[in-house]
């Protein structure tokens, strides 16, 4: 208890110069950024921009080339309790042999000791999870019976079981129904509400200006990041869209290839 | 017991008989000597279980299909497969420089060589995909060539040292239950105890890491070690079960009663029980079959049970089997052939306006351009279903079939309605999407599509769409708009 007295007061999320390499090609380069709390932020870039690299990085699933992460005050490992994560919805074999209730519990696996099995109170909050996305019903239906929209509520689920502070998640909203869509950004803003934090790699920027009370435009390079009407402009999109950083990328990539 | 297992043998033993006529060439000598009556007292021998390289030659195979149906499951659920042919022949090197250190046959030196072996590969074969462009099919192909081509070599050079040819060393190719001793299958137990124990007490970490790995190393888990923990277990599993097996097919009785488990579960705890099963199976049957066929090698025997085991899921399976899937595509195409025949009796009767309740086979014959048999036909499918009454020549649809007809109509205009106004299609264009349309929409969809067309009551061609009233109230009635027609009367 006492370890989260100090983390209340630092950022759920800092980034501090971070630069990632995918196959020694340069993605991100030097991104910093301080999120604050209770905040619903929106990640935006075209194709290939680092976006979900970027929330990857954050969790360290992919290594950094430089630079550090700070999650409420202290590197990821020693507070990745405090994070859920939505994956792409694709990055998951759904033939795989589970069931969506399997899946939820999972969201508890964190809050468990190695080698311990889920309790009845952590099946409880399970199936309350399922029940915030409608999806109690289906709770022994194996995973690729469902729809994308129901896959897409299942993995939202499992986030929500993980009870966290800082939610990062994967274009929650690719291939899913309108109900979906909606029963979606409803929870988000809930989260919200309750103090949570939530980044969401986001694609479509017709909607985005509606969903999220933060943006960060991301192309390779942060463009802009702060409250959404402030970066919101026909000038930050076009540097985000139009003219890439084609000779930064270029260069640094070369850099790369040197190195090694 | 034994009494049971024998009569339960005895066919399948039968059946067998008449394969062993394209047993392997060099076997053929030996087995034309094997008449008939010598079987079946061997059979009798293998029952009686007092033969103690056939207790252990038994023993060792059940345990060895427990083992690799256990670490197969995670295999085929991780799609690393190809992981299992590497591995296995990766480990023959081992095998000759763990005999060469001891020069005998002692299983622990074997076993510790051929593990080395083993992760020595997949170390390879990690480096290769980590290190160049290439993927890991290249990388694994790369492994598996490589290393047996290494162990091959050092197989010939142990042959044709002094006593060589007589380390049995050969048998690790093919595989031969009967070769097996007591420290092999202490061996075999020890590593299905290990694996075992590994699976029930980390099973969660397992499945999560196998299911997900992004998400289970962002929630704090060191997925690599879990890997690693589960390459190092395939690897004990491989080089156990060498003797029973051989180097070349044990990887067959990794994936396969691992895949017909698979054909058959949705969830991974009974995955893992069926796995364990079918190789226990396998293993039990393949013991049996090599030890009747005098040096049969086991190994094939035992991939060839396993086949058969996955040969039966393939067909029988609930959900995945072919059967199911030609049972269920039946029985749509057979739903879909009587709400078409109600779909044109209904037309009839439109076209007749109403003015009478029951249709002639003649009339329906003709609507449908077919010949009066096929009508007869599909009539008669109607009345098995209790769509219809027939009274001669002629039929009327019963309260049932008239609701479905008219649902069937409903759902064709609706969508033609549909296609014509949302998408803008033309109306010549709609007939044929709506004719398969029809059959699949459900009441949800209707609702919303009537919803989303004002309640329309007319289709792009002018016909009538029938209404919730014509399907479960008063039937042509309102249709018709005249007092002629069927159902109860309004009061």
């Amino acid at each position: 208890m006492n370890q989260e007295t100090p983390a209340e007061s630092s950022a759920p999320l800092e980034v501090h110069d971070v630069s990632v390499a995918y196959h020694k090609k340069l993605v991100l380069y030097g991104v910093d950024l301080s999120v604050p709390t209770g905040r619903l932020v929106g990640i935006i870039g075209p194709n290939g921009a680092g976006k979900s690299t970027l929330i990857k990085a954050i969790m360290g699933i992919m290594p950094l080339s430089s630079g550090w992460v700070k999650i409420f005050g202290k590197p990821y490992a020693k507070n990745c309790h405090r994070v859920g994560y939505v994956p792409q919805r694709e990055s998951v074999d759904w033939d795989f042999p589970v069931n969506v209730m399997d899946v939820v519990l999972m969201g508890r696996y964190g809050h468990m000791g190695l080698g311990r099995r889920p309790s009845a109170g952590d099946r409880d909050i399970a199936r309350a999870c399922l029940e915030k996305v409608n999806m109690l019903p289906f709770a022994q239906r194996q995973i690729g019976n469902l729809s994308g929209g129901q896959q897409q509520r299942v993995f939202l689920a499992r986030a929500l079981a993980q009870e966290s502070d800082l939610y990062l998640m994967d274009e929650p909203f690719v291939g899913v129904d309108a109900a979906t869509e909606a029963a979606i950004i409803t929870l988000l803003r809930d989260l919200k509400e309750n103090g949570k934090t939530v980044l969401v790699v986001h694609h479509d920027l017709a909607t985005a200006r509606e969903y999220f009370d933060m943006l960060m435009l991301l192309n390779m390079r942060l463009l802009a990041f702060g409250p959404t009407e402030e970066v919101f402009t026909p000038e930050n999109l076009q540097n985000t869209y139009g003219g890439r950083l084609n000779i930064l990328s270029e260069v640094v990539q070369i850099v790369g290839e040197t190195k090694l | 017991m034994k009494g049971v297992a024998r009569s339960n043998k005895a066919w399948p033993l039968l059946a067998f008989l008449g394969w062993f006529c394209f047993a392997p060439m060099a076997q053929a000598a030996r087995i034309s000597d094997i008449t008939e009556a010598d079987l079946l007292e061997r059979t009798l021998r293998f029952f009686s279980f007092t033969d103690p390289s056939l207790r252990y030659a038994l023993a060792g195979s059940m345990l060895l299909g427990v083992a690799c149906g256990l670490m197969g499951t995670f295999l085929v659920v991780r799609k690393l497969a190809l992981m299992s042919d590497a591995l296995s022949h990766a480990v023959l090197p081992g095998v000759a420089i763990g005999f060469l250190w001891s020069m005998t046959k002692n299983p622990l030196a074997i076993f510790i060589g051929a593990t080395v072996a083993g992760l020595l590969g997949a170390a390879t074969a990690q480096a290769i995909t980590s290190t160049t462009k290439h993927k890991e099919d290249a990388a694994l192909g790369f492994v598996l060539a490589g290393f047996f081509a290494v162990g091959v070599c050092l197989l010939t050079m142990i042959q044709n040292l002094p006593g060589g040819n007589k380390s049995g060393l050969d048998k690790f190719m093919f595989g031969q239950a009967a070769a097996m001793g007591r420290e092999d299958v202490l061996l075999l137990a020890g590593v299905v105890l290990v694996c075992a124990a590994a699976i029930g007490i980390f099973y969660k970490e397992f499945l999560v890491t196998s299911f997900d790995p992004a998400f289970a190393r962002s929630s704090g888990l060191k997925v690599q070690i879990f890997h690693y923990a589960l390459i190092l277990m395939l690897a004990f599993a491989i080089v156990a079960s060498l003797q029973a097996v051989g180097v070349v097919l044990v990887a067959a009785m990794l994936v396969i009663p691992a895949s017909a488990a698979f054909l058959l579960t949705d969830r991974l705890p009974a995955m893992l029980a069926l796995a364990a099963v079918f190789g226990m199976l396998s293993g039990a049957l393949g013991s049996f079959f090599s030890f009747v066929g005098r040096n049969l090698p086991t190994g094939p025997v035992m991939v060839l049970t396993a086949s058969a085991v996955f040969a039966l899921a393939l067909f029988l399976a609930p959900r995945h089997g072919i059967l199911a899937k030609w049972w269920r595509h039946r029985m749509r195409t057979r739903r879909v052939q009587r709400e078409n025949t109600l779909k044109a009796v209904y037309r009839v009767l439109e076209d007749e306006g109403f003015r009478s309740e029951s249709v002639s086979l003649r009339e329906l014959a003709e609507h449908r351009r077919e010949t009066l048999e096929s009508s007869e036909a599909a009539i008669k499918t109607l009345e098995h279903h209790g769509f219809a009454t027939r009274e001669g020549a002629d039929f009327t649809l019963t309260p049932p079939g008239w609701k479905r007809a008219c649902e069937i109509v409903r759902n064709h205009r609706l969508w033609e309605l549909y296609l014509n106004h949302a998408a803008n299609i033309p109306a010549d264009h709609v007939h044929d999407e709506a004719e398969e349309i029809e059959h699949i929409l459900g009441e949800e969809n209707v609702r919303q599509l009537e919803k989303r067309l004002n309640y329309a009551r007319r289709d792009p061609h002018g016909k009538l769409i029938p209404g919730l009233e014509d399907i479960h109230g008063a039937g042509a009635r309102f249709l018709s708009g005249n007092a002629v027609g069927f159902g109860p009367p309004r009061p």
